[in-house]
C-alpha cells in the first residue's frame, strides 16, 4: 500500500520527452525540404510526392475513425466520392479551383453532421456495412446528375489553361498544405479534451461513458472530421487525375487501401498510419503492376495483421520500446 | 397491371435474398460476428458449381452433393484459422479479417476465372426460361419459384432446427453465453465450428440461386453482401421468418423503383433501407437491431 502510495506521488506527468522534442524538430526540417519541393524535384518525383500527400490524409483519417472513435467505415469512399463530385460542380459555377477544393471539403464535413447522427447508432459491423450502402446510394445518386453523364464522368476543365508545371507545383503545394493542416488538427484534437474521451471510448466504450464521457458528442467529431478529411482527399484526387469518374471515386477499392495503410502502420496511434502510407505507396510503385495479385496481397496483409499483429507496426515498436515520437498522451517519468 | 406483375416479381426475388441473408443473420445470432466475406462465399460457390458442371456435363442440382459439403469445410476451416482467433481479439478484428478475406477471394476469383461473367442457366434446361402464366400479362418463373420455395424451406428449417433439436438448443445456449455452456460440458468453440459450417452451407444454397437464376462476376459479392445486410434490417422482427419478409420488402421496392427510371433498382434499395433505419432509430428512441436477437 505504501509503495503504491509512493508510486503515485514521486512521478512527475510529462508530455514531451527529449525524444519527442528532437522528432518534432526534426519533422519541422523535414517540412521545409518538403515545401521547398517543387524547385528540387524532378517533376515525376514530386507528383509521386502529391500522391503520397494524399494517401497520408487517407490513412489518418480512416484511422481517426476506426483506431480512435473504433468505427470501422468500409464505405468511407462515400465521402472522396462527393468531395470530387462538390470540386466538379462548385469548379462548374465558376469558383475558382483551390477555394473550391477547400469549400468541397467543409460543405462535405457539414453533410457529414446529419449522416453521422443517423450512422452512429449502427454498432460495429453495422456501421460498416451501412457506411457501404450509403457509399453505393450517393454513387448512383451522383450518376443521375446530367453533368456527371453516368458512369462515362467528366473532367476537370478548371487546370486547363494553367501550363502543366505550374498545375503541378499548385497541386504539390496543396497537398502538402492540407496534409499538414488534417494532421495538425488530429494532433490537437487528440491532445485535448476530445482526445481524452476517444482515447477512452477506443479502450472501452462502455466504460467510458460511465466516467461521464459524452460518446456520441466524441465520434461525431471524429466522424465529420473524417469526412472533411477524406473530402479534401477526394477533391485532391480529382485535381491530380483530372477526370472525374464515379465508379473510381466510389470504389471499394480506397476502402481496402485505407484499411491496410492503417492497420499495418498501426490503428490508434499517430504515427502509424503515416509509417503505413509510405509502406503502401512503396508497395504500389513496386508491385502496383501486378494488378490483381498485388490486391490479393493487400488483402493477404489485412488478414495477417489484423490476426497476427493487430498493433500494426508502430503500435509493436511503440509497445516493446516505449518510443513516443509525438507526444499525444502522457506518460509517467521517473525525476 | 404492370404494376401488379412488378409487385410479383419483385416479391418473388424477395424469396432469393431471404436464401442470401439468412447464413449471414444466422452467423451474427450465434457468435455476434458479420462476416463481410458473405457475399464472396456465395460467388465462389456459384463458381465452384459452374466447374462441377464443365468438367462432369451433369446437371447443377447433383452438384450440390458436392458443393455443399465442400462449403462446410470452408465454413469449419474460417472458423478454426480466422473466426476463432479474431473473436477473442476484441470487436474491430472480426471486422478487419473478414474484410481482408473478401478482399482475398474476390482478386482471388477474378485471377483464377477471370473477367467475364459466368452462369448455371445452361445447364438445366427448360428450367432457365419455363413460366407459368397466371394472366396475359402476368408469368412467374419457374425458377423464381423453385428459390422462393427453397427459402421457404430453409428458413423454416433452420428455424425447427434451433427450437427443437438438441444442437439447436446447444447453439441457442451457445449464442446466449459461451461461458456459461462451458460449465455444462459443452465446448463453445465446437459449437462455433458446426455454426459456421452451417452457415456456409446456407451461402453455398445462396450461391447455387445466384448461378441458376442469373450470371455472376469475381466481384459480384458486394453488392450480395449489402442486399444480404438489408434484407436482415428491413425485416427487423426478432426470428427468421422477418428475413423472408426483409427480402420481400427489397425485392418489391427495387422492382418498383426499376419501373420509375432506369436507375432506379439499386438507388429504390438502398433509399427503402436507410429510410427504414431513419424511422426505427428515431420513432422506437433507439435501434433495436433485429441481428442481434436472430438466433433467438
Amino acid at each position: 500500500m505504501n509503495d503504491m502510495h509512493g508510486a503515485m506521488t514521486s512521478p512527475k506527468v510529462e508530455r514531451w520527452t527529449r525524444q519527442s522534442a528532437v522528432f518534432a524538430l526534426s519533422i519541422a526540417v523535414l517540412l521545409a525540404v518538403l515545401a521547398l519541393g517543387p524547385f528540387i524535384f524532378s517533376a515525376g518525383f514530386a507528383d509521386r510526392l502529391t500522391t503520397l500527400f494524399v494517401y497520408v490524409i487517407l490513412a489518418a483519417m480512416w484511422n481517426a475513425l476506426a483506431g480512435y472513435g473504433g468505427l470501422v467505415s468500409i464505405g468511407q469512399q462515400v465521402f472522396i466520392g462527393l468531395g470530387g463530385y462538390a470540386l466538379i460542380r462548385l469548379s462548374n459555377a465558376g469558383i475558382p479551383l483551390y477555394p473550391a477544393l477547400i469549400l468541397s471539403a467543409v460543405l462535405i464535413g457539414a453533410l457529414a453532421l446529419p449522416l453521422g447522427t443517423l450512422m452512429l447508432r449502427l454498432r460495429g459491423a453495422e456501421f460498416s456495412i451501412g457506411m457501404w450502402v450509403l457509399a453505393e446510394l450517393a454513387h448512383f445518386i451522383v450518376n443521375l446528375d446530367p453533368l456527371i453523364q453516368g458512369e462515362t464522368g467528366t473532367s476537370l476543365r478548371a487546370l486547363d489553361h494553367l501550363p502543366p508545371a505550374i498545375a503541378r507545383a499548385d497541386n504539390y503545394w496543396i497537398s502538402l498544405a492540407l496534409m499538414v493542416l488534417l494532421l495538425g488538427a488530429v494532433f490537437f484534437l487528440l491532445r485535448g479534451r476530445t482526445g481524452a474521451s476517444i482515447q477512452a471510448i477506443r479502450d472501452d466504450e462502455t466504460a467510458a461513458a460511465s466516467v461521464g464521457v459524452n460518446v456520441t458528442a466524441s465520434k461525431q467529431i471524429m466522424f465529420v472530421l473524417a469526412a472533411a478529411g477524406c473530402a479534401a482527399a477526394g477533391g485532391l484526387w480529382l485535381a491530380t487525375t483530372i477526370s472525374y469518374q464515379p465508379h473510381a471515386f466510389f470504389g471499394i477499392q480506397w476502402t481496402a487501401y485505407m484499411l491496410f495503410m492503417a492497420l499495418v502502420g498501426g490503428l490508434g496511434t499517430f504515427e502509424g498510419p503515416i509509417i503505413g502510407a509510405v509502406l503502401f505507396f512503396l508497395m504500389e510503385s513496386w508491385f502496383g503492376a501486378s494488378g490483381v495479385l498485388y490486391l490479393i496481397g493487400l488483402g493477404a496483409a489485412a488478414l495477417v495483421f489484423s490476426l497476427f499483429l493487430p498493433r500494426g507496426i508502430w503500435g509493436t515498436v511503440e509497445q516493446r520500446f516505449g518510443v513516443r515520437l509525438l507526444p499525444v498522451g502522457y506518460r509517467l517519468a521517473s525525476k | 397491371m404492370n404494376f401488379l406483375n412488378q409487385l410479383l416479381q419483385g416479391a418473388l426475388l424477395g424469396g432469393f435474398y431471404a436464401l442470401l441473408a439468412c447464413g449471414l443473420s444466422f452467423l451474427f445470432g450465434v457468435m455476434r460476428v458479420i462476416n463481410l466475406a458473405h457475399g464472396s462465399l456465395a460467388v465462389l460457390a456459384a463458381y465452384w458449381l459452374m466447374t462441377f458442371c464443365n468438367m462432369s456435363g451433369l446437371s447443377p442440382f447433383l452438384g450440390l452433393a458436392l458443393m455443399l459439403p465442400a462449403m462446410a469445410l470452408v465454413g469449419w476451416g474460417l472458423q478454426v484459422a480466422v473466426l476463432n482467433r479474431s473473436l477473442k481479439a476484441g470487436p474491430l478484428i472480426p471486422i478487419l479479417s473478414t474484410f481482408g478475406v473478401a478482399i482475398i477471394l474476390d482478386n482471388g476469383m477474378f485471377e483464377t476465372y477471370g473477367a467475364n461473367s459466368a452462369a448455371l442457366g445452361p445447364f438445366i434446361g427448360d428450367l432457365a426460361y419455363g413460366s407459368w402464366s397466371l394472366t396475359d400479362t402476368i408469368y412467374v418463373g419457374q425458377l423464381d419459384a423453385l428459390i422462393f420455395v427453397a427459402a421457404v424451406i430453409v428458413l423454416g428449417g433452420l428455424t425447427l432446427m434451433l427450437r427443437y433439436t438438441p444442437l439447436g438448443r446447444t447453439i441457442r445456449a451457445t449464442a446466449d453465453d459461451p461461458a456459461v455452456v462451458e460449465l455444462i460440458g459443452v465446448n463453445p468453440h465446437r459449437i462455433y465450428a458446426v455454426a459456421v459450417a452451417i452457415a456456409m452451407v446456407l451461402v453455398g444454397l445462396a450461391g447455387a440461386a445466384l448461378g441458376l437464376r442469373g450470371s455472376f462476376d469475381p466481384y459480384a459479392g458486394g453488392p450480395l453482401l449489402i442486399f444480404a445486410f438489408e434484407t436482415v434490417v428491413i425485416g427487423g422482427v426478432g426470428s427468421l421468418w422477418g428475413t423472408l419478409i426483409g427480402g420481400i420488402v427489397l425485392g418489391v421496392s427495387q422492382n418498383i423503383g426499376a419501373e420509375i427510371s432506369p436507375h432506379g433498382f439499386l438507388i429504390a434499395g438502398h433509399a427503402v433501407f436507410l429510410a427504414i433505419l431513419i424511422v426505427r432509430t428515431y420513432s422506437w428512441g433507439g435501434l433495436r437491431f433485429p441481428l442481434r436477437r436472430a438466433a433467438a
